[in-house]
């Protein structure tokens, strides 16, 4: 122990005279250009793995169990966006080092894991996390050891941390001006709220609610949760058609998702007779839930592969050619690919990387590289960005339909609680 | 709403009842076989459902990539497939895992609980960790029209026509053939059976085997109706074991009874209800069931 701690003390010592030694002598420039702009002990105050010539962050998402459904995508964007950077020079001319840990699909292995990181690894960032469970259960954690996490998911809103970034869309943003939407476009009057049983669902339909009945001035019909993991909805479905409502407006996820829709078809609700809205059903669902039965389906996101402008046709190329040509991208898969852009420009903003310099300099980031166009990062952490209506086609993509102005993020929304 | 259409939706309503007797019977028939005849908790039914569901996937892959025209008719072949499968893979994890537990109940449990661990994670090295879909023959899918006002799921008649052939099979199987006589024989008294010249350990093989064979089909069906993933088998396991333990577990008779009275319970309180609150009802009958009667609707009367 002794003997490997008297190495440790004497190691960069040597290195630093030798590294100065050899600079002086062959005026090597490259090595001096960031380090004399951004030396190490002024990027890095607090103890960050930061060194000369690297940056150290984690990735924090659930590798096994059952949410690695969702979270591979995610896994895989933040992946190919770090491996961007680094290839572009890195951030403040250092290369960003992933530790990458298993979440597990389990909540406490998400909170211990990003102890691990914040603790013992001292990241620089983390981006990771997927649902909300795994986000309060890491929330205190970096709050406490003082971590930066970026976070892709489309949530119910109602939180703004400090040491978060939140990239996907809080509820009002994905679910008010779809509403809006449905009732100019399709002449909607009245509608039926469907959702699994916790809290995202719930809260995002309680919003729905309070804007059809108190602002679009509507009716909702009806409204109905089912347990996670659900697989039989023939009973909804005749209660749907007892109802028949304009639209149907679901909020299904995981397997039961892929159940409700092939039952739905299966009961000859189709897109020709029935208009559903969907905010939980991207591309990457569509792979298990069959495209020929969501087929004429309109789903709210900020995000769809088929997105046509440049930076996302680069976007898709460099997902496929990264992790093949099968590959589909959906909403949040995009949004998990803009953290590490968003955190790049924001050291660089800050001119370091320590957290509360980054915390702060985070409000008025702009991105103009993203696959979904511009986005700015508001003061509340949460990103300003575009609602778009997408109308699924067979293939499994969507065909976009609509697209808003940016809407500012609201994550405590008035009127809506 | 017109009273043809009220009629319409009573209808339909009627059916849905009779589906989701007809699904959870047969997610929970290869169970009993195994728990009520063998008295194997198997934690890993589900995944043994995953592989039928997989094996569905697989060949709807290849028979759209190889054999176009033989699409519409792969469907009914696949699920023998998937119960063949099903069934080796059984056979397998009986010869290495369970047979040296028999004595040790509670260990298999939990011995069969990490097997389904090991599975979904083989599942998912596999087939990605990403849920697929597999191409169904256009004739499974939509509804069939008696009248203008009722639509009722050809899947769901697909599902109710397949758990009457395996229920009848399995019947047939248990009180008419050579096995289903040394099958009983074990599960009366498993020491005299031996002592007569029943190779009861091939006996418990076999049973283990087919019981798995049978949710190889149960998941290869469920496929028209539910999701393809690595976790999918978990989505069923509950109510397989619901089933089972309320209809009195070494009796086929209760299996079905138990799974048409939580059927109708389920989806008349669902249709009146919201889906949760259903839910809750359907187990507090249950519970209380159980409650009075400790060893379900049916027992068997064996000689312990």
């Amino acid at each position: 122990m002794m003997d490997r701690m008297r190495i440790e003390v004497k190691k960069p010592l040597v290195r630093k005279i030798l590294i100065g030694a050899m600079s002086v002598l062959l005026g090597m420039p490259a090595s001096i250009s960031f380090g004399a702009d951004f030396p190490t002990a002024k990027v890095n105050t607090t103890g960050l793995a930061v060194t000369d010539t690297e940056v150290t962050v984690g990735d924090l998402h659930s590798k096994t169990g059952t949410m690695a459904i969702s979270e591979t995508g995610s896994i895989q964007a933040e992946t190919l966006a770090i491996e961007q950077i680094n290839a572009m020079g890195g951030v403040l001319g250092r290369k960003i080092k992933v530790i990458y840990e298993d979440g597990a699909s389990d909540w406490p292995t998400f909170a211990e894991k990003s102890k691990k990181l914040l603790v013992n690894d001292k990241v620089a960032a983390v981006f990771g996390c997927w649902t909300s469970a795994s986000r309060k259960a890491v929330l205190p954690i970096f709050e406490k050891e003082n971590g930066m996490l970026y976070y892709p998911t489309f949530y119910e809103g109602l939180e703004q941390s400090k040491n978060v970034i939140y990239t996907g869309q809080e509820a009002t943003q994905q679910i008010l001006a779809g509403l809006d939407w449905v009732v100019k476009e399709k002449k909607a009057k009245t509608f039926f709220l469907i959702g699994s049983d916790y809290i995202w669902p719930r809260t995002s339909n309680k919003i729905a609610r309070k804007h059809i009945e108190n602002v679009l001035k509507l009716k909702v019909v009806g409204e109905e949760y089912y347990p996670l993991g659900h697989t039989q909805f023939n009973s909804l479905i005749n209660k749907i058609k007892l109802q028949k409502p304009d639209v149907i407006y679901a909020i299904v996820v995981g397997g039961s998702n892929v159940a409700f829709y092939k039952q739905l078809k299966a009961a000859g609700v189709t897109a020709d007779k029935q208009t559903l809205l969907t905010i939980s059903v991207t591309e990457d669902e569509i792979l298990g839930i069959g495209g020929e039965n969501v087929k004429g389906f309109y789903a709210a996101m900020k995000y769809f592969q088929s997105l046509d402008n440049p930076n996302n046709k680069a976007f898709v190329e460099a997902f496929k050619k990264r992790w093949g040509k099968d590959a589909v991208i959906g909403d949040v898969t995009q949004a998990a690919y803009l953290g590490p852009w968003l955190w790049k420009a924001t050291v660089e903003k800050a001119g370091s990387f320590d957290i509360d310099k980054v915390a702060a300099a985070s409000p008025g980031i702009e991105l103009k590289t993203a696959p979904e166009g511009y986005v700015k990062l508001h003061e509340n952490h949460h990103l300003w960005s575009k609602l778009r209506i997408g109308q699924a086609l067979e293939t499994g993509q969507y065909k976009v339909l609509y697209e808003s102005d940016l809407i500012e993020p609201n994550p405590f929304p008035k009127g809506y609680q | 709403m017109t009273p043809a259409e009220i009629g319409g939706i009573v209808a339909m309503q009627g059916f849905a009842g009779l589906s989701l007797f007809s699904v959870l019977l047969l997610m929970a028939l290869g169970l009993a076989i195994i728990f009520g005849q063998m008295g194997v908790i198997n934690m890993a039914h589900g995944e043994f459902m995953t592989i039928g569901a997989y094996t569905i996937f697989a060949c709807s892959q290849l028979t759209t990539k190889y054999f176009p025209g033989f699409q519409p008719y792969y469907f009914p072949l696949a699920i023998l497939v998937a119960f063949v499968i099903a069934f080796v893979v059984g056979y397998a994890a009986e010869y290495l895992l369970i047979r040296h537990l028999y004595k040790r109940p509670l260990d298999t449990l939990l011995a069969t609980w990490g097997l389904s661990l090991a599975m979904q994670q083989t599942f998912r090295s596999m087939f990605g960790a990403k849920e697929v879909s597999a191409t169904l023959p256009e004739w499974l899918m939509g509804s069939v029209k008696p009248s203008e006002s009722i639509d009722i799921p050809i899947n769901g008649l697909f599902v109710m026509g397949l758990t009457t052939l395996v229920t009848g099979i399995v019947f047939l199987m248990l009180y008419r053939s050579r096995w289903g006589l040394r099958v009983r024989a074990t599960v009366a008294n498993r020491t005299m059976s031996n002592a007569i010249g029943i190779n009861t350990k091939k006996v418990d093989r076999l049973t283990f085997a087919i019981g798995c064979g049978i949710a190889g089909i149960a998941g290869a069906a469920f496929t028209t109706i539910g999701s393809t993933g690595p976790t999918s088998g978990s989505l069923y396991i509950v109510d397989a074991f619901l089933v089972v333990t309320f209809g009195g577990a070494a009796s086929l008779l209760g299996t079905i009874a138990s799974a048409f009275g939580i059927a109708q319970t389920q989806s008349i309180t669902e249709f009146f209800l919201t889906g949760s609150m259903a839910k809750v009802l359907t187990l507090l009958f249950v519970v209380t069931v159980l409650m009075l009667r400790p060893q379900g609707l049916f027992v068997s009367k064996i000689r312990r």
